[in-house]
């Protein structure tokens, strides 16, 4: 059998869990870009905090998926609370830094001008500084949507949702009959979600920034 | 609409360190622009910001309109008062409409009067509304934005406005134009205004009084710039006043206030040369003065040469300080020809004019 005509074979099959694997990885990066941005705004007044959060999230990173998701079953079990909880805590890094140096880069004549004619803190921070940061926040997400895609394919490890079952069914039986179609068109699959995905990011890029600090 | 400003005792101490700002204590009358001016790092910023309590004093009252501000809610005292600074501080994600409208929007009017606030802000500051309305911050000049940062601090029409180093960035031309358009505003508005610089000559062009410090916020003269400029209170005053005190005094006169004279001999430009020469000749001129056909002046003509159109080179208006007058005087190496609101001729102003504006303040002071 040849590689598109396996796919046609297993085209709704595959169709499934690509949907899976984007909502598992979009739905993560939601949660981390929660969390990862109240933990910005939270220490980006202080660069100890600052230095901290950032250790601490890349600390995360450092960690092998593989090892990671391991050491997560016995905790919370097979299936999706393994993977929802890697996939957020690898996705952090990103997010947290780049709204650190988004909220730290907003000129301070700016927010003493908010000051000065009367917002308070909190508009402050949600009418200017948010707002001025969202393009650093964005790319943030973005590169953690790119890396979660690939590290959501070892979810399947802890029988986690989307392509990477095939990619593991694929190289478990590897020899046997379409076992390399199998795990290319999983790999193949991810690739090209990723690409979307990173396309629709350039869009929402371009709606949701103001065009007076878009890039020329 | 404007209130009175006044400190009293007031004092900024950061941490055991000797007080940035030491018992500082000054009345600024409801209407009039008070520039503080000083050397960087003397204290007057810090002065300024604890008038909308950016900064907290550690000890002292201001009070504004007889109102203790230590009583109110900060953001709602900032909403009152006016606050333009150096660079405009504009938010560079909203439109020059949003900009303008951030304060009103504070206060909860509702759109249509913001909308229709925004639109006379514009006009106030000499922007064309349908130009500049949603342009973005980045998209204007540096003068443009300063005007814009004057617009949105004016918004609320708040009595007190402060205004810190508001034209230190923008090209020495512009702050020249800003100027005279913060005094025509000023003309119409009487706010009371607290402005912050470092150049002595601003000072003098701005203030209805200036209060000259020094380190710690310390006042050394608190004055009518006619008054500083005349008898310096000491020598650090003398110093900061600097050379040419007497030439500055003549920027505290205008144009409008001195008496102007007319020319001889004025021809129009539709006047025949032998016309022209025969008129210069029965005078006794060599120089007649040329208009046009709405009275606006277009050359010098010399008796010998009535066919050549010598070009006047500067001219001045009735709002110009006599010290433009002297300079245009000297530029044309005769007397400066004044013009009014459409450029229509006035008169001249003679250096013999200039000498009797210096003797008088002289004695007036």
């Amino acid at each position: 059998m040849s590689f598109w005509d396996f796919v046609d074979d297993r085209w709704s099959r595959l169709l499934s869990e690509s949907l899976l694997h984007v909502s598992a990885v979009v739905q993560c990066t939601i949660i981390a870009a929660l969390l990862g941005v109240t933990v910005g705004v939270a220490v980006y007044r202080s660069p100890f905090g600052s230095a901290v959060a950032t250790a601490l999230t890349s600390a995360i990173l450092t960690i092998p998926s593989f090892a990671l998701l391991g050491l997560l079953i016995p905790v919370l079990g097979l299936g999706a609370p393994p993977t929802v909880a890697a996939l957020v805590l690898y996705g952090l890094l990103p997010i947290v830094r780049n709204t650190i140096v988004g909220l730290a880069g907003v000129d301070g004549a700016i927010t003493d001008a908010a000051r000065g004619i009367g917002m308070n803190r909190f508009g402050v921070l949600t009418r200017v500084e948010l707002r001025l940061a969202w393009p650093a926040i964005l790319a943030g997400m973005r590169v953690s949507t790119q890396m979660l895609m690939g590290i959501a394919a070892i979810a399947a490890y802890a029988r986690g949702p989307g392509l990477g079952v095939e990619i593991f069914a694929g190289l478990v039986r590897a020899g046997s009959a379409n076992a390399t179609n199998q795990a290319i068109a999983g790999t193949v699959g991810i690739v090209v979600l990723a690409l979307v995905l990173d396309g629709i990011f350039v869009l929402i890029g371009r709606y949701t920034t103001s065009r007076g600090i878009r890039g020329q | 609409m404007a209130s009175e400003i006044q400190l009293t005792d007031v004092t900024k101490r950061y941490g055991r360190r000797k007080p940035a700002v030491d018992n500082f204590s000054m009345t600024i009358p409801a209407g009039e622009i008070v520039v503080f001016v000083g050397p960087s790092g003397c204290g007057k910023t810090t002065t300024m910001r604890m008038i909308n309590r950016l900064i907290e004093p550690t000890s002292g009252t201001i009070t504004i309109g007889g109102e203790d501000t230590s009583t109110l809610d900060p953001d709602k005292l900032r909403r009152t008062i006016g606050y333009a600074i150096q660079q405009a501080g504009l938010f560079p994600h909203m439109t020059v409409a949003q900009n303008i409208g951030v304060v009103p929007g504070l206060l909860g009017w509702d759109r249509k009067k913001i909308a229709d606030r925004v639109e006379e802000m514009l006009d106030t500051v000499g922007l064309d509304a349908a130009e500049f309305h949603d342009r973005f911050p980045r998209q204007l000049s540096g003068g443009q934005q300063q005007r814009v940062g004057v617009a949105r601090a004016l918004a609320a029409d708040p009595p007190v406005l402060l205004m810190d180093e508001p034209f230190g960035a923008v090209d020495p031309i512009t702050r020249g134009n800003l100027q005279d358009e913060l005094m025509r505003l000023q003309g119409e508005l009487r706010k009371t205004i607290v402005f912050v610089t470092h150049d002595f000559d601003e000072a003098v062009k701005l203030g209805d009084r200036i209060a000259v410090l020094g380190e710690q916020s310390k006042i050394l003269q608190y004055d009518t710039p006619d008054v500083i400029l005349a008898n310096p209170a000491d020598d650090t005053v003398a110093g900061f006043v600097g050379a040419g005190a007497s030439l500055k005094q003549l920027t505290l006169r205008r144009v409008r206030d001195v008496e102007l004279v007319q020319p001889e001999v004025i021809v129009s430009t539709q006047d025949e040369p032998d016309e022209i020469r025969r008129r210069l000749t029965d005078a006794g001129r060599s120089y007649a003065l040329m208009l046009d056909a709405r009275r606006r002046p277009v050359a010098w003509v010399h008796v010998r040469e009535p066919r050549v159109r010598r070009p006047i080179r500067d001219m001045v208006a009735a709002e110009s300080t006599v010290q433009d007058a002297l300079e245009a005087i000297l530029t044309e190496g005769g007397n400066a020809v004044v013009t009014g609101a459409r450029g229509e001729f006035k008169g001249l102003v003679e250096i013999d004019t200039v000498m009797a504006v210096i003797r008088d303040l002289r004695e007036t002071v």
